[in-house]
């Protein structure tokens, strides 16, 4: 099969990216994969819809402390990634940020088709899903109906701010993002309020005293509360219930951004046709393999008897999967088990000889 | 051992045996408290542990920190009273504590 059957890629006409190993989530058990990949001389790309490489230790607690990564007293998910990110640097893996791979199918020839969110394609030998929780996905404020809203006068991103100019905008929230759509929103929408549950934002000083300036002028609304209820029909919002600090509230609005955060879905993953065992991955403890061959499952994302969610698990599946990936990629290959301490060659790939 | 009683919003309610020094989220999943997802393992980083806590322990629970405040930004139907309870430690003095679960965690 030649690249032109697989489809265009990025749209640039080049065809997909045919590579190697694909990694599917760049937390640390994706990024120390790519170290065990790069030592067997394995090529990767790494997938994550995160703007940033580090998983949940980026975003959820890259200030906290961990504990029990071997040889490190303590470490921040932050400090860990960025040793991930040194230690790999020899490898050259090609990071593509914020995009998600909506699917993963078997080409003919055995390698496998992968495609992003982004319409970006891949070829690849060997598929390593270190997903963890799954992909980062906006909170769902549990408001009764609020699906039927959800992308038509509910958004939790702004795709293009225009098909919101004239509108009257209710938007949720306290952190960045919230005061950032604020900020952009106020000059388009026909009304702006920007709903809180306290008179305290989290977001960055500089944005909060502009979103204040704004609301002192009366170009915005800001408002203490807490919704607690959704009208509309067929999917447009016409006003919400808000709880506020001495009763109730009913704001006309047609549009609402809710930012909550994110969470972590299990997402497209349940879609590619693996066994699936309570949304986790099961693998043999050998080489980490999913119920299809050549597709390896690491990390939080994976189950086996015994399995314990921890970084230093997923470093140990990472070098099995590596020595399986192996006969994949360069089959008949004969590869020699060698440590970083004294083989030449493997000092070599990691450039310190 | 201290005393914890959790009462569910359909007014249900599970008594547990909490060991001074665990969190009271701890002693949630420990005995399989319903309503307390605590998905982030007690990090304080997601909002899924969220409870109410009786106006009478207020005072000796305390008031959640700047961080704790920060990531109730995330809960739903966030009170005067709410905290996240892997935030709480379970001491001698909060032998008898009664919190209450939310209708919904995020």
């Amino acid at each position: 099969m030649t690249a032109q059957d697989v489809g265009t890629g990025d749209g640039s006409g080049a065809g997909p990216v045919e590579t190697d190993a694909v990694v599917i989530g760049a937390g640390p058990v994706s990024l120390f994969a790519v170290f065990e990949l790069g030592l067997v001389d394995i090529k990767a790309h790494v997938i994550d819809i995160l703007d940033k490489p580090g998983g949940q230790c980026a975003e959820l607690y890259p200030e906290k402390p961990i504990y029990d990564i071997p040889g490190l007293t303590v470490v921040t998910g932050q400090e860990l990634t960025d040793r991930l990110m040194a230690q790999i640097k020899p490898f050259g893996a090609t990071f593509h940020l914020g995009e998600r791979v909506d699917e993963l199918k078997r080409l003919a020839d055995g390698r496998f088709l992968l495609r992003t969110d982004k319409a970006r394609e891949f070829v690849t030998k060997v598929v390593v899903i270190a997903a963890g929780g799954g992909s980062f996905t906006p909170k769902r404020p549990p408001l009764e109906g609020v699906e039927a809203f959800e992308g038509i006068s509910v958004h939790y991103s702004v795709r293009r701010m225009e098909d919101l100019r004239g509108k009257d905008i209710l938007i949720v929230g306290g952190g960045d993002s919230a005061l950032d759509w604020t900020l952009n929103l106020a000059p388009l929408a026909r009304s702006l309020t920007l709903l809180h549950r306290r008179d305290e934002f989290r977001g960055a000083p500089h944005s909060v005293e502009k979103m204040r300036a704004l609301a002192a002028e009366g170009r915005i609304r800001l408002l203490i509360g807490q919704v607690t209820a959704l009208h509309g029909a067929g999917g447009q919002l016409e006003a919400v219930t808000v709880k506020v600090k001495d009763g109730e509230e009913r704001l006309a609005v047609n549009a609402m951004l809710p930012f909550f955060g994110l969470t972590m879905k299990l997402g497209p993953v349940a879609d590619w046709g693996l066994n699936l065992h309570e949304n986790l991955i099961p693998v043999d403890t050998e080489k980490f393999e999913t119920s299809e061959k050549g597709i390896f499952a690491i990390g939080d994302i994976n189950w086996y008897p015994g399995k314990l969610k921890l970084i230093l698990s997923g470093f140990h599946e990472a070098a099995l999967m590596a020595q399986q990936a192996h006969k994949y990629v360069y089959p008949g290959k004969k590869l020699l088990f060698q440590y970083t301490t004294s083989s030449t060659s493997l000092q070599k790939k990691l450039g310190v000889r | 051992m201290a005393k914890i009683t959790f009462i569910q919003p359909d007014g249900a309610s599970q008594v547990v045996e909490a060991e001074p020094g665990v969190t009271v989220m701890e002693a949630a999943k420990l005995n399989n408290v319903p309503g307390i997802e605590a998905e982030c393992g007690g990090a304080c980083a997601c909002a899924t542990c969220h409870v109410y806590v009786d106006q009478a322990w207020r005072e000796r629970t305390g008031k959640p920190s700047e961080m704790e405040e920060d990531m109730l930004d995330f809960a739903f139907d966030v009170r005067e009273e709410s905290r996240l309870c892997c935030q709480i430690k379970v001491t001698a003095e909060l032998d008898g504590l009664i919190v209450r679960v939310p209708g919904k965690q995020f």
